[in-house]
Protein backbone atom coordinates (compact mmCIF):
# COMPACT_ATOMS: atom_id res chain seq x y z
CA UNK A 1 0.00 0.00 0.00
CA UNK A 2 1.17 3.54 -1.12
CA UNK A 3 2.08 6.37 1.54
CA UNK A 4 -0.24 8.31 -0.05
CA UNK A 5 -3.45 5.70 0.40
CA UNK A 6 -2.39 5.29 3.55
CA UNK A 7 -2.61 9.09 4.84
CA UNK A 8 -5.67 9.14 3.00
CA UNK A 9 -7.63 6.11 5.00
CA UNK A 10 -6.92 7.17 8.32
CA UNK A 11 -8.05 11.00 7.98
CA UNK A 12 -10.72 11.76 10.80
CA UNK A 13 -10.22 11.68 14.66
CA UNK A 14 -7.82 14.51 16.45
CA UNK A 15 -6.25 13.75 19.07
CA UNK A 16 -8.50 16.03 20.98
CA UNK A 17 -11.56 13.58 20.10
CA UNK A 18 -9.62 10.74 21.27
CA UNK A 19 -8.91 12.30 24.84
CA UNK A 20 -12.86 13.14 25.02
CA UNK A 21 -13.00 9.43 24.39
CA UNK A 22 -10.96 8.58 26.55
CA UNK A 23 -12.89 10.74 29.30
CA UNK A 24 -16.11 9.43 28.24
CA UNK A 25 -15.00 5.90 29.28
CA UNK A 26 -13.33 6.78 32.43
CA UNK A 27 -16.57 8.70 33.58
CA UNK A 28 -18.88 5.76 32.25
CA UNK A 29 -16.05 3.45 34.43
CA UNK A 30 -16.99 5.50 37.48
CA UNK A 31 -20.81 5.56 36.57
CA UNK A 32 -20.86 1.40 36.78
CA UNK A 33 -18.36 1.30 40.00
CA UNK A 34 -21.60 3.83 41.66
CA UNK A 35 -24.22 1.63 40.02
CA UNK A 36 -22.47 -1.32 41.66
CA UNK A 37 -23.40 -0.27 45.42
CA UNK A 38 -26.93 1.04 44.90
CA UNK A 39 -29.09 -1.62 46.24
CA UNK A 40 -30.80 -2.85 43.23
CA UNK A 41 -31.92 -6.13 41.69
CA UNK A 42 -29.76 -8.45 39.92
CA UNK A 43 -31.65 -8.59 36.67
CA UNK A 44 -31.62 -4.99 36.44
CA UNK A 45 -28.33 -4.25 37.67
CA UNK A 46 -27.16 -6.63 34.81
CA UNK A 47 -29.11 -4.85 32.16
CA UNK A 48 -27.80 -1.48 33.34
CA UNK A 49 -24.22 -2.54 33.27
CA UNK A 50 -24.13 -4.70 30.39
CA UNK A 51 -25.76 -1.62 28.41
CA UNK A 52 -22.82 0.83 29.74
CA UNK A 53 -20.84 -1.87 28.80
CA UNK A 54 -21.81 -1.98 25.17
CA UNK A 55 -21.49 1.86 24.96
CA UNK A 56 -17.88 1.69 25.89
CA UNK A 57 -17.02 -1.30 23.20
CA UNK A 58 -18.56 1.17 20.42
CA UNK A 59 -16.44 4.03 21.39
CA UNK A 60 -13.87 1.94 21.40
CA UNK A 61 -14.38 0.32 18.05
CA UNK A 62 -15.21 3.55 16.49
CA UNK A 63 -12.86 5.99 17.71
CA UNK A 64 -9.79 3.66 19.18
CA UNK A 65 -9.83 1.13 16.77
CA UNK A 66 -10.67 3.34 13.88
CA UNK A 67 -13.89 1.90 12.69
CA UNK A 68 -15.67 4.83 11.90
CA UNK A 69 -13.16 5.96 9.35
CA UNK A 70 -13.15 2.67 7.73
CA UNK A 71 -15.40 1.53 4.74
CA UNK A 72 -18.96 1.20 5.41
CA UNK A 73 -18.87 -2.66 3.82
CA UNK A 74 -15.87 -3.32 6.28
CA UNK A 75 -18.64 -2.88 9.32
CA UNK A 76 -21.42 -4.54 7.35
CA UNK A 77 -19.07 -7.74 6.73
CA UNK A 78 -17.58 -8.10 10.67
CA UNK A 79 -20.13 -6.83 12.52
CA UNK A 80 -24.25 -7.84 11.70
CA UNK A 81 -22.89 -11.81 12.19
CA UNK A 82 -21.13 -10.93 15.70
CA UNK A 83 -23.85 -9.51 17.08
CA UNK A 84 -26.39 -11.93 15.78
CA UNK A 85 -24.63 -14.76 17.44
CA UNK A 86 -24.26 -13.13 21.11
CA UNK A 87 -27.72 -12.31 20.59
CA UNK A 88 -28.43 -15.87 19.89
CA UNK A 89 -26.33 -16.85 23.13
CA UNK A 90 -28.25 -14.73 25.35
CA UNK A 91 -31.58 -15.66 23.94
CA UNK A 92 -31.07 -18.80 23.79
CA UNK A 93 -29.83 -19.87 27.75
CA UNK A 94 -30.18 -16.34 29.77
CA UNK A 95 -34.22 -17.94 29.95
CA UNK A 96 -33.14 -20.67 31.25
CA UNK A 97 -30.72 -19.88 33.56
CA UNK A 98 -33.28 -17.38 35.51
CA UNK A 99 -35.93 -20.52 35.04
CA UNK A 100 -33.37 -22.53 36.59
CA UNK A 101 -33.26 -20.23 39.40
CA UNK A 102 -36.83 -20.04 40.18
CA UNK A 103 -36.80 -23.83 40.15
CA UNK A 104 -33.98 -24.10 42.96
CA UNK A 105 -35.59 -21.57 44.76
CA UNK A 106 -39.46 -23.05 45.29
CA UNK A 107 -36.83 -26.66 45.80
CA UNK B 1 -23.19 1.63 -16.91
CA UNK B 2 -20.19 3.59 -18.12
CA UNK B 3 -16.59 2.28 -19.54
CA UNK B 4 -14.64 3.52 -16.59
CA UNK B 5 -16.85 2.40 -14.07
CA UNK B 6 -17.30 -0.89 -15.88
CA UNK B 7 -13.59 -1.24 -15.78
CA UNK B 8 -13.34 -0.32 -11.86
CA UNK B 9 -15.81 -2.91 -11.34
CA UNK B 10 -13.98 -5.60 -12.87
CA UNK B 11 -10.16 -4.34 -11.36
CA UNK B 12 -12.09 -5.00 -7.57
CA UNK B 13 -13.70 -8.70 -8.89
CA UNK B 14 -10.23 -9.55 -10.20
CA UNK B 15 -8.32 -8.84 -6.96
CA UNK B 16 -7.26 -5.79 -8.50
CA UNK B 17 -7.93 -3.64 -5.88
CA UNK B 18 -9.45 -3.45 -2.23
CA UNK B 19 -13.01 -3.92 -1.12
CA UNK B 20 -12.60 -2.76 2.08
CA UNK B 21 -9.99 -0.60 1.43
CA UNK B 22 -7.42 -1.88 3.87
CA UNK B 23 -4.24 -4.39 3.70
CA UNK B 24 -4.50 -7.60 4.08
CA UNK B 25 -3.03 -7.68 7.49
CA UNK B 26 -5.08 -5.35 9.12
CA UNK B 27 -8.54 -7.18 7.60
CA UNK B 28 -6.28 -10.55 9.06
CA UNK B 29 -6.46 -8.88 12.16
CA UNK B 30 -10.14 -7.89 12.40
CA UNK B 31 -11.08 -11.53 11.35
CA UNK B 32 -9.04 -12.76 14.49
CA UNK B 33 -10.31 -10.24 16.50
CA UNK B 34 -14.28 -11.13 15.70
CA UNK B 35 -13.49 -14.78 16.32
CA UNK B 36 -11.67 -13.64 19.69
CA UNK B 37 -14.69 -11.92 20.94
CA UNK B 38 -16.86 -14.84 19.75
CA UNK B 39 -14.69 -16.65 22.17
CA UNK B 40 -15.41 -13.84 24.93
CA UNK B 41 -18.48 -14.25 24.42
CA UNK B 42 -19.36 -17.56 24.93
CA UNK B 43 -17.17 -17.46 28.21
CA UNK B 44 -19.07 -14.71 29.39
CA UNK B 45 -22.52 -15.90 28.38
CA UNK B 46 -21.65 -19.42 30.34
CA UNK B 47 -19.97 -17.01 33.12
CA UNK B 48 -23.08 -15.02 33.12
CA UNK B 49 -25.95 -18.12 32.85
CA UNK B 50 -24.10 -20.06 36.08
CA UNK B 51 -24.16 -16.39 37.81
CA UNK B 52 -27.39 -15.98 37.67
CA UNK B 53 -29.04 -19.80 37.97
CA UNK B 54 -26.75 -19.88 41.60
CA UNK B 55 -28.86 -18.48 44.56
CA UNK B 56 -25.81 -17.85 46.64
CA UNK B 57 -23.02 -17.17 44.27
CA UNK B 58 -20.09 -15.59 46.12
CA UNK B 59 -19.59 -12.22 46.42
CA UNK B 60 -16.14 -12.31 47.41
CA UNK B 61 -15.15 -8.93 46.08
CA UNK B 62 -14.41 -6.42 48.70
CA UNK B 63 -14.11 -2.53 48.13
CA UNK B 64 -10.43 -2.68 49.02
CA UNK B 65 -8.65 -3.92 47.69
CA UNK B 66 -10.76 -6.21 45.03
CA UNK B 67 -13.26 -3.09 43.84
CA UNK B 68 -10.43 -0.34 44.17
CA UNK B 69 -7.57 -2.70 42.30
CA UNK B 70 -10.01 -3.66 39.31
CA UNK B 71 -10.87 0.08 39.32
CA UNK B 72 -7.62 0.89 38.35
CA UNK B 73 -6.36 -1.72 36.38
CA UNK B 74 -9.81 -0.44 34.43
CA UNK B 75 -7.85 3.34 34.53
CA UNK B 76 -4.69 1.60 33.29
CA UNK B 77 -6.18 -0.18 30.28
CA UNK B 78 -8.01 2.70 29.01
CA UNK B 79 -5.08 4.99 29.44
CA UNK B 80 -2.68 2.19 27.29
CA UNK B 81 -5.62 2.49 24.96
CA UNK B 82 -4.91 6.15 24.51
CA UNK B 83 -1.58 5.90 24.53
CA UNK B 84 -1.54 3.43 21.56
CA UNK B 85 -3.52 5.71 19.91
CA UNK B 86 -1.47 8.16 20.13
CA UNK B 87 1.22 5.77 18.99
CA UNK B 88 -0.40 4.90 15.67
CA UNK B 89 -0.95 8.85 14.93
CA UNK B 90 2.71 9.45 15.52
CA UNK B 91 3.65 6.63 12.98
CA UNK B 92 1.01 7.66 10.59
CA UNK B 93 2.90 11.46 10.79
CA UNK B 94 6.33 9.30 10.57
CA UNK B 95 7.52 10.21 14.07
CA UNK B 96 9.32 6.96 14.59
CA UNK B 97 11.19 8.31 18.16
CA UNK B 98 7.57 9.56 19.26
CA UNK B 99 5.72 6.03 18.32
CA UNK B 100 8.09 3.98 20.44
CA UNK B 101 7.56 6.41 23.39
CA UNK B 102 4.02 5.78 22.73
CA UNK B 103 4.26 2.10 22.81
CA UNK B 104 6.67 2.18 25.55
CA UNK B 105 3.90 3.95 27.67
CA UNK B 106 1.44 1.57 26.38
CA UNK B 107 3.39 -1.70 27.54
CA UNK B 108 3.94 0.01 31.12
CA UNK B 109 0.10 0.29 31.46
CA UNK B 110 -0.38 -3.43 30.36
CA UNK B 111 2.50 -4.52 33.15
CA UNK B 112 0.70 -2.37 35.59
CA UNK B 113 -2.84 -4.28 34.54
CA UNK B 114 -0.52 -7.67 34.88
CA UNK B 115 0.78 -6.60 38.23
CA UNK B 116 -2.37 -5.44 39.77
CA UNK B 117 -4.50 -8.89 38.17
CA UNK B 118 -2.05 -11.18 40.27
CA UNK B 119 -1.68 -9.54 43.38
CA UNK B 120 -6.12 -9.40 43.33
CA UNK B 121 -5.58 -13.46 42.40
CA UNK B 122 -3.34 -13.93 45.29
CA UNK B 123 -5.64 -11.82 47.64
CA UNK B 124 -8.37 -13.98 46.40
CA UNK B 125 -6.18 -17.20 46.70
CA UNK B 126 -4.70 -16.57 49.93
CA UNK B 127 -7.51 -14.35 52.23
CA UNK B 128 -10.66 -15.69 50.69
CA UNK B 129 -9.57 -19.34 50.27
CA UNK B 130 -10.70 -19.42 46.37
CA UNK B 131 -9.03 -22.33 43.80
CA UNK B 132 -10.35 -23.34 40.46
CA UNK B 133 -11.91 -26.31 42.34
CA UNK B 134 -13.81 -25.20 46.11
CA UNK B 135 -14.36 -22.28 48.11
CA UNK B 136 -15.81 -21.93 51.49
CA UNK B 137 -18.90 -20.53 49.84
CA UNK B 138 -20.02 -24.41 48.45
CA UNK B 139 -19.83 -23.12 44.72
CA UNK B 140 -17.00 -24.14 43.14
CA UNK B 141 -17.77 -22.92 39.57
CA UNK B 142 -17.22 -19.46 40.75
CA UNK B 143 -13.63 -19.65 40.84
CA UNK B 144 -13.40 -22.44 38.09
CA UNK B 145 -15.53 -19.50 35.74
CA UNK B 146 -13.50 -16.54 37.30
CA UNK B 147 -10.20 -17.97 36.62
CA UNK B 148 -10.29 -19.37 33.27
CA UNK B 149 -12.16 -16.11 32.03
CA UNK B 150 -9.99 -13.69 34.17
CA UNK B 151 -6.58 -16.03 32.71
CA UNK B 152 -7.87 -15.76 29.28
CA UNK B 153 -7.83 -12.18 29.65
CA UNK B 154 -4.33 -11.89 31.33
CA UNK B 155 -2.65 -14.44 28.91
CA UNK B 156 -4.21 -11.71 25.75
CA UNK B 157 -2.70 -8.84 27.67
CA UNK B 158 0.80 -10.78 28.08
CA UNK B 159 1.09 -11.38 24.69
CA UNK B 160 0.27 -8.26 23.71
CA UNK B 161 2.72 -6.79 25.64
CA UNK B 162 4.92 -9.30 24.35
CA UNK B 163 3.62 -8.45 20.73
CA UNK B 164 4.25 -4.71 21.02
CA UNK B 165 7.36 -4.98 22.36
CA UNK B 166 8.55 -6.60 19.18
CA UNK B 167 6.73 -3.65 17.26
CA UNK B 168 8.65 -1.02 19.30
CA UNK B 169 12.20 -2.75 19.22
CA UNK B 170 11.48 -3.43 15.19
CA UNK B 171 10.22 0.52 14.51
CA UNK B 172 13.13 2.44 16.61
CA UNK B 173 15.63 -0.02 14.20
CA UNK B 174 13.80 1.49 11.59
CA UNK B 175 11.81 -1.70 10.50
CA UNK B 176 7.85 -2.42 9.90
CA UNK B 177 5.57 0.18 8.41
CA UNK B 178 2.38 2.38 10.01
CA UNK B 179 0.26 -0.53 9.00
CA UNK B 180 2.00 -2.99 11.15
CA UNK B 181 2.00 0.00 13.96
CA UNK B 182 -2.06 0.01 13.34
CA UNK B 183 -2.40 -3.68 13.40
CA UNK B 184 -0.52 -4.33 16.53
CA UNK B 185 -2.77 -1.29 18.02
CA UNK B 186 -6.11 -3.06 16.96
CA UNK B 187 -5.03 -5.92 19.17
CA UNK B 188 -4.15 -3.93 22.35
CA UNK B 189 -8.04 -2.12 21.79
CA UNK B 190 -9.17 -5.55 21.84
CA UNK B 191 -8.02 -6.46 24.81
CA UNK B 192 -8.97 -3.35 26.18
CA UNK B 193 -12.71 -3.95 25.46
CA UNK B 194 -13.31 -7.54 26.53
CA UNK B 195 -12.02 -5.86 29.98
CA UNK B 196 -14.83 -3.41 29.72
CA UNK B 197 -17.08 -6.68 30.13
CA UNK B 198 -15.32 -8.59 32.34
CA UNK B 199 -15.15 -5.46 35.00
CA UNK B 200 -18.56 -5.04 35.37
CA UNK B 201 -19.57 -8.80 35.03
CA UNK B 202 -17.12 -10.32 36.75
CA UNK B 203 -15.99 -7.99 39.63
CA UNK B 204 -19.25 -5.20 39.58
CA UNK B 205 -21.92 -7.68 39.91
CA UNK B 206 -19.92 -9.92 43.21
CA UNK B 207 -19.04 -6.53 44.44
CA UNK B 208 -19.22 -7.55 48.30
CA UNK B 209 -21.52 -4.86 49.86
Amino acid sequence: MSNHSEAVEHVGGTTLTFSYVWIALLAMTGIEVFLAYEQLPTLIMLTALLGLSVIKAALIIAYFMHLKFEKFSLFLTLFPMLVLCILLMMLIFMPDSVRSLQMRMVQ
Amino acid sequence: MSEAKAATMDSVWQGGGSPYAIGSKKFGMWLFIISDALTFSALLVAYTYVRLATPEWPKPFHFSPSIIFSSIMTFCLLSSSLTMVMAVHSMNHGNRKATVGWILATIAGGLAFVVLHLTEWLNLINNEHVTTSGNEWGVPLFGGTFFALTGLHMTHVVIGVIYLGIIAFAVGRGKFKYEDVEVSGLYWHFVDLVWMFIFPLVYLMSAKI
